[in-house]
């Protein structure tokens, strides 16, 4: 196992900048998980590191050492592809053992070590059957077999659950992390998925156009997004937005939306007057009639313990996740109450967090 | 892997399926009309095959493979008389005809280069068409857009249409009336298809697999023949039995460019006629015997034909 270092990475297709300027470290053991929406350049960076795609610019470092232009075959690692690329002339048992023939391991090596693997994915039931025959999951577990039968020094994963079952997936998330808890091998995983990627990671890496927006611990992207595009991509439903102008000094404690003052934490930095936005996870509105912010009961969808009700305010529709216990009608005026410690303030045209009470908190704990 | 079509999202009903079976039935009868009458004239003495009217049901004989594999010589009655008893069938029957037995003939070695001749050009074109395929498929190459319309351009006049320029090139190098010569202008003909129809094969085969075997271990060219080849083996299938019909049933050039040595079938074939007499029961011989390796063959393979001919119609 090794740690994964990404410097100054770069790739281009022609006039087209698939990944521009990626620095990150994924920690020797760590579940790394590269989330974003399809052409953001995830799957670019991943086939960089796997040796797949040389890049334009930067370099790869695994375990310290300089892989950038190496060839896959050289760099000592493994690949679970979304179609897993099992070969459909071979049975379980050899397409497991197919990365062991190349080093030019025995026989009888090799069909102990398919034997271990299997047993522990709880495939070995499988191993003589044709791979064509199998289900959704075991396919998967057949593709995660051939990674870590090598036992490499790191394992890569291109939306390895992207074409399963929900079903399927939920069971292979979990599949998936306890596999990762018992044998600890570092991880780079790239998803579209934010369920997938907040259940599974120790890291997250939110990818824009080639950008790495923001690189933190899943509670980090969700309580304290870097970006708009963060607060908007992480969360179900997403990160409401409310806007506000003017500019904020810093030491302020307090805005003006739609004409209500509102709590948000105390700002650590000046702003020049600009469009700005208000972000409010839905968990933070909590409806009370004595405030000003006012908006009518669009709509409710009730999920059981809660539901999200939508509610047409001066600024478009915002929406709210409440207990299911409280009875609204459609039209009904409600004042919103905002959690002020839990809010998120961004500039418009930059997407940028501002610098706030919270995400200083926040650098403080992890560094004291 | 389970086949479906693309085509009649409305299943057909059963008046059509009916009519489309009397179609096809027809059809069949009427192509294989001529197969079986060359069949028949094949096991047919000489004056049965010339008889008027033509004679449906007759005494089978084997007359025709007798004088196709053999040379004769007109003797008088009492020179036959004067030999020891007929050494088998053949010998006997010509012995009727007032003939002996002089030698075996050139069919067989003719027989013979047409086999090397095929399946030697088909081996080239199919090996050179799924290297190229695949350079074609899966590297960048400059102008392969250009290179692969240039390659496709080869086949837009008739081969015979360069014969000439040919066979002045082939006296100059030497390769006229070789095994060699005749490989090679085969392969140059069928390379184009090759590449056309195996890109598309190819082109099927997601690039994960090799990648896959790339990064497990393997050099490119391992991964290739490990990975793409037994998954291609369809394509390679049904663009080999193209490639083999055309190089076997090849007449203009064959005819053109070899006499002697290197002559194959299709030309050594209307030669019969003449070597004393229209031995019509001898040419039919010879041309059922020619016929049997592309009919094992396609047989063999014609799952794979299918697919081929359907390519584009039949996904995986």
């Amino acid at each position: 196992m090794a740690e994964i270092r990404v410097q100054n990475l770069r790739k281009a297709f022609g006039a087209f900048v698939a990944v521009q300027d990626s620095n990150f470290v994924v920690e020797d053991g760590e579940f790394f998980v590269m989330l974003g929406p399809s052409g953001c350049g995830k799957t670019t960076t991943l086939r960089m590191i796997a040796g797949l795609e040389l890049p334009t610019g930067g370099k790869i470092l695994l375990g310290g050492e300089d892989v950038t232009m190496r060839r896959a075959r050289e760099r000592d690692i493994a690949f679970v592809f979304q179609l897993f690329a099992l070969y459909p002339h071979m049975n379980v048992r050899k397409n497991i053992g197919f990365p062991l023939l190349a080093q030019g391991m025995a026989s009888a090596e090799i069909r102990q070590r398919v034997e271990e693997t299997a047993k522990l994915l709880r495939i070995d039931h499988l191993l003589d059957k044709s791979v064509s025959g199998l289900a959704g999951g075991d396919r998967q577990r057949v593709a995660l077999g051939r990674a870590i039968v090598r036992r490499p020094k790191c394992f890569l994963m291109d939306e390895p659950l992207g074409t399963l079952d929900t079903e399927f997936r939920d069971l292979m998330v979990h599949e998936l992390r306890e596999l990762h808890n018992r044998i600890h091998a570092t991880t780079v995983y790239v998803t579209h998925d934010q369920m997938e990627a907040m259940s599974m990671a120790d890291k997250i890496a939110v990818m824009n156009h080639g950008v790495i927006e923001q690189f933190g611990t899943p509670r980090e992207i969700y309580d304290r997004p870097a970006t708009m595009f963060v607060a908007d991509f992480i969360g179900s439903p997403p990160m409401n937005f409310l806007k506000f102008g003017g500019g904020l000094a810093r030491g302020a404690k307090e805005i003006v939306v739609q004409g209500a003052k509102v709590a948000v934490p105390e700002v650590r930095e000046d702003i020049a007057p600009a469009d700005m936005a208000l972000g409010i996870r839905p968990e933070h509105i909590r409806f009370d009639d004595g405030s000003k912010l006012r908006g009518a009961i669009y709509g409710t969808e009730y999920l059981g313990t809660t539901q999200i009700v939508a509610v047409e305010t001066a600024d478009g529709i915002i929406k709210a996740r409440v207990p299911a216990g409280i009875h609204l009608s459609p039209g009904e005026q409600v004042g919103l109450a905002l959690n002020g410690p839990r809010l998120s303030l961004f500039e418009k045209g930059s997407g940028r967090a501002v610098r706030t009470a919270m995400y200083d908190q926040a650098a403080e704990a992890r560094h004291g | 892997m389970s086949l479906t079509t693309a085509h009649s999202v409305v299943a057909p009903s059963a008046n059509s399926k009916r009519i489309a079976g009397v179609i096809i039935v027809a059809y069949a009868l009427i192509s294989i009309v001529p197969l079986l009458w060359i069949f028949a004239t094949s096991f047919k003495t000489p004056p049965d095959s010339i008889a008027y009217p033509p004679k449906i049901v007759f005494q089978p004989s084997i007359e025709g493979y007798c004088n196709l594999f053999t040379t004769r010589t007109r003797q008088t009655p009492e020179y036959i008389n004067s030999l020891g008893p007929a050494t088998g069938f053949c010998d006997e029957t010509v012995r009727k005809r007032n003939m002996v037995i002089a030698g075996p003939s050139n069919f067989l070695p003719r027989f013979v280069n047409s086999l090397i001749i095929a399946f030697g050009s088909t081996f080239c074109a199919v090996f050179l068409g799924t290297l190229s395929a695949y350079g074609f498929s899966r590297f960048k190459v400059p102008l392969a857009d250009d290179l692969l319309f240039f390659i496709l351009s080869t086949r837009f006049m008739p081969p015979i249409a360069v014969a000439i320029p040919i066979y002045l090139m082939y006296r100059e190098l030497g390769l006229s009336d070789t095994a060699l010569g005749m490989i090679l202008l085969y392969t140059a003909v069928n390379v184009s298809l090759a590449v056309w129809l195996l890109k598309g094969f190819i082109d099927e085969i997601p690039r994960e697999y090799e990648e896959a075997a790339m990064i497990d271990g393997y050099t490119r060219l391992q991964a290739f023949w490990r990975t793409v080849l037994p998954q291609a083996t369809t394509g390679i299938a049904a663009t080999a039995i193209f490639c083999l019909i055309f190089a076997w049933n090849e007449y203009a050039f064959a005819a053109l460019l070899t006499s002697g040595t290197a002559q194959t079938a299709p030309p050594f074939i209307p030669t019969i006629i003449g070597e004393g007499g229209q031995d019509w029961p001898a040419v039919a011989a010879g041309t059922t015997i020619f016929l049997v390796p592309i009919l094992v063959f396609t047989i063999l393979l014609r799952k794979q034909l299918l697919r081929g001919i359907t390519f584009g119609a039949v996904r995986k």
